[in-house]
């Protein structure tokens, strides 16, 4: 999932300056799950910068509304009649549901409520580690199951570093070292031997090299005859 | 004095300065760059060595400067932020003043898609702008990005170019702007082939006085046949070449000797234009060609200083 946190209520105060009606728009999926930008805390931030307006008399009016999920277009075409209303959105989603609300309100001004961080998965209570770089290729069958791209901090293929000592990385000592965690994943799976195999230079084309990117499924596109046909049902 | 180069005290006097382009060689034989060095002395007032140009594996564009310095001409050293992280760029700039490099160019360079080494992982830890301003803290403040001192701080004349042909048109200037604010001296344009927009580009450069804070040197690119025009016109983004020059080549009896006629008329319109302080020219693989068009263009002899 994609994990976010809150910017500070200082920097949504200032990326708010100029605006009176304001939709905070929460997100029910990974932001929620992450406790960034659910419905509790699109109703906790709403609060606070009703408190804000108050005390600084600037007579905001602040709404509310979370999604399903603010990037998929169905769900976030319903708030339509919520936006008509506002001068600007604040998205409690991460960048691709801000994103995907700005497309489909070209007009309306949409200020991010989160930074969205990393593709990770939560590890206990309030804990929440990256886990996937999103490169495109995946290599996790070579690696015991464990991504050196996004867990180690030199995206290294070809082992640990020389800085990793006692499984903990050179950069950060509470960061296990990926490649030790590699290590022992394999040994476990009795595929050491893969430790042997050089693997050379990755291709970055399907990662970040290419500007951005899009996967299409001929097989699963509608016809304009169907896209009709599934608005006039919508 | 900001370095002391050629052109920074050409441009300071007040001259039209002229500047050339070596491509480093695919190899590690310096005999090109030697030979064009020889050949093209005298003809321009410093060499423009790419870096890595259209993300093809080359010599590198410090090593090659040098080995234009040892031939007695300048260079006029090209960096881009493709390649390197901001660590490396301050690194290659302390370096290349060692050496004696006085000129450099900071350009974001060409996506590496396009060259050689496609699935390479691009760099782009700063844009071409953020360069300008990280070099020219390093040869005026003596720090390095952030806030540690240099004892010797890098003498280093900066550049920076400008694409008056891409789009939106109207930020074009703008952008010119941001990269004077952050620390340009002077600039090299695009190619020039479609003159109207030049044209408009220099008067709104003007409206903002930007003409006097930078000195605008023009691109220029000879023609060397018809199939090149089409290329530059269909193939090259950001290039516009207009229909007429295209039938201009399309009817040649001598294409090339034609395309060295456009640009040598190029160049006499650029005079012309109020605030272009020189003219860049930019024969790519045809660098023999260089003194004939600076000849036939009236720029001979060049000033010595």
């Amino acid at each position: 999932m994609i994990i976010g946190e809150q910017k500070t209520l200082k920097e949504i105060m200032d990326n708010l300056s100029g605006h009176g009606s304001i939709l905070v728009a929460g997100c029910r999926s990974c932001v929620a799950i992450c406790l960034a930008g659910g419905e509790k805390e699109v109703g906790v931030l709403s609060e606070a910068l009703r408190i804000h307006s108050d005390l600084e008399g600037l007579n905001w009016t602040v709404g509310e509304v979370t999604l399903e999920r603010q990037c998929e277009k169905e769900w976030v075409r319903e708030i339509a009649p919520l936006v008509a209303e506002v001068d600007c959105v604040l998205s409690l989603a991460c960048g691709v549901g801000a994103q995907t609300v700005q497309e489909l309100f070209p007009d309306t001004r949409v200020v991010p409520g989160l930074n969205t961080s990393n593709m990770g998965a939560p590890e206990e209570q309030g804990l929440w580690n990256e886990k996937c770089g999103g490169c495109g290729d995946c290599v996790l069958h070579l690696t015991g199951g464990v991504c050196p791209i996004a867990r180690c901090a030199k995206s290294l293929l070809n082992g640990p570093c020389g800085g990793s000592q006692e499984g903990r990385c050179e950069v950060d000592p509470d960061t296990p070292c990926a490649w030790d965690q590699i290590y022992q994943s394999l040994k476990r799976l009795d595929r050491l031997k893969l430790m042997e195999d050089v693997i050379p230079p990755k291709s970055w084309i399907p990662s970040r090299s290419g500007g951005p990117r899009r996967i299409m499924r001929e097989d699963a596109l509608l016809t304009e005859d169907e896209k009709r046909a599934k608005e006039g049902l919508e | 004095m900001k370095a002391g180069s050629n052109i920074e005290r050409l441009f300071d006097k007040g001259e039209f300065v002229v500047t050339g382009e070596i491509g480093p060689p695919m190899s590690s034989n310096p005999s090109s760059i030697q030979e064009h060095a020889r050949h093209l002395k005298g003809f321009a007032d410093a060499f423009n060595l790419t870096d890595n140009q259209t993300a093809i594996v080359r010599m590198s564009s410090l090593a090659s400067s040098v080995i234009c310095l040892q031939e007695g001409v300048e260079p006029i050293m090209q960096m881009t932020c493709r390649d390197r992280n901001r660590i490396a760029m301050q690194s290659d700039l302390l370096g290349a003043s060692a050496l004696g490099v006085r000129n450099l160019l900071c350009l974001s360079g060409d996506h590496q898609t396009f060259g050689n080494q496609a699935e390479s992982k691009n760099v782009y830890d700063l844009d071409s702008i953020q360069q300008l301003m990280m070099l020219r803290r390093m040869r005026d403040e003596s720090k390095v990005w952030g806030d540690t001192d240099i004892k010797e701080a890098p003498r280093v004349y900066l550049g920076a170019a400008a694409n008056p042909f891409a789009d939106p048109f109207e930020f074009r200037v703008t952008r010119l702007a941001k990269k004077v604010k952050a620390g340009a001296d002077f600039i090299q344009t695009q190619a020039i082939f479609d003159m109207e927009r030049f044209e408009r580009y220099m008067k709104e450069a003007r409206s903002r006085g930007l003409h006097e804070e930078v000195h605008i040197m023009a691109g220029v690119v000879p023609l060397k046949s018809l199939g090149a025009a089409r290329y530059m016109k269909n193939k090259v983004s950001g290039m516009i070449v207009p229909d007429q020059l295209i039938d201009r080549m399309k009817g040649a009896e001598d294409p090339k000797e034609e395309g060295i006629s456009i640009c040598v008329e190029q160049i006499h319109h650029l005079l012309t234009i109020e605030g272009v302080h020189g003219v860049h020219i930019m024969p790519v693989a045809w660098e023999k060609k260089l003194p004939e068009i600076v000849e036939r263009a009236g720029l001979l002899p060049r000033p010595v200083l």
